[in-house]
C-alpha cells in the first residue's frame, strides 16, 4: 500500500492554513513535484493560493526540490514557506 | 557536533570540544543567536520554532561540508534550539576551529548566513493572548547567504 503512494509534508503557515501536515497521495500518473502540485491544487482556491510561485518551497525524500524533480511511489515530498531559523 | 534540541542551549561543552583540539588548531570562532526582546510584530512574548526532523539535519550537515571544502577547518559545532523559546535565550551556536583565525571566522559566518536561507527552521512569534504571527523571511537574510556565492564553484 505505501509503495503505491506518496507521502506528504507540509509545514508551517503552509500546514496551519490547509488544515493538514500530512498524508497519503495515490502516486498514480505522478511523475515529479509539478504533477503533485498540479493534483493539490486541484482540490480548490486555498490550496491554489497558497501552493504557487516562489512563496513555496519543496524537498523530495528530505532534500531541495524543484518542480521538475523527479518523484516515485514511496517518496517523501515536503511543502513548506521559506526558512526563517538561526 | 550537530544538535537540535528543545532544551536550553548549553554552549562551554561544545567551545570546550573546539578548544580541546589545541595545540593542533590555534583559533575558534563562535556565534550565538539569541531571542531578541522585540519580534516583527508588538507585543511578542515568546518564540516558537518549528523544523522538519531529518531534513535540518542533512541542511546543516550539507552547509558543513561545503565550509569544509573552502577552508581549512578542523571541526565545528551547531546546536539549535527547537519548541518554544523565551525572550534572551539562545537560539543557535555555531563554532568553528580552525589552525588560524581568518579561517574559522569566515566559516562561522559562512555556516550561519546559508543555515538561515536552507535549514528548514520556521519562527513563530507569540503574543500575550496566545496568538501567533509566522515570521517572513527578510531579504537581507537571502543577500548574506547570496554575497558567498559569487566565487562559489557549485
Amino acid at each position: 500500500m505505501a509503495e503505491s503512494s506518496i507521502a506528504l509534508r507540509f509545514f508551517a503557515s503552509l500546514r496551519e492554513r490547509l488544515g493538514t501536515g500530512e498524508e497519503q497521495l495515490p502516486a498514480n500518473n505522478i511523475a515529479c513535484v509539478g504533477d503533485v502540485l498540479e493534483q493539490l491544487r486541484q482540490r480548490g482556491s486555498e490550496w491554489t493560493q497558497l501552493l504557487h510561485g516562489d512563496r513555496v518551497l519543496m524537498a523530495v525524500n528530505q532534500a531541495m526540490a524543484r518542480e521538475d524533480t523527479p518523484v516515485q511511489p514511496g517518496d517523501e515530498v515536503a511543502f513548506f514557506p521559506p526558512v526563517t531559523g538561526g | 557536533m550537530l544538535r537540535i534540541q528543545s532544551a536550553p542551549l548549553v554552549t562551554e561543552p561544545a567551545l570546550t570540544l573546539l578548544e580541546g583540539d589545541a595545540p593542533a588548531i590555534g583559533a575558534v570562532c563562535s556565534f550565538t543567536g539569541l531571542a531578541r526582546d522585540l519580534g516583527d510584530h508588538s507585543g511578542v512574548e515568546s518564540l516558537f520554532l518549528e523544523h522538519y526532523p531529518g531534513m535540518t539535519e542533512a541542511a546543516i550537515q550539507d552547509v558543513i561540508e561545503k565550509a569544509a571544502q573552502r577552508w581549512a577547518i578542523h571541526r565545528t559545532a551547531v546546536l539549535h534550539r527547537v519548541g518554544e523559546i523565551q525572550a534572551a535565550e539562545r537560539i543557535v551556536f555555531v563554532g568553528v576551529s580552525s589552525r588560524h583565525r581568518q579561517e574559522a571566522f569566515e566559516a562561522c559566518q559562512f555556516i550561519m548566513d546559508y543555515l538561515k536561507t536552507s535549514a528548514p527552521f520556521w519562527k513563530k512569534e507569540i503574543t500575550a493572548d496566545g496568538e501567533g504571527e509566522w515570521v517572513e523571511q527578510k531579504v537581507s537574510d537571502r543577500e548574506a547567504a547570496l554575497r558567498w556565492s559569487d566565487s562559489d564553484s557549485a
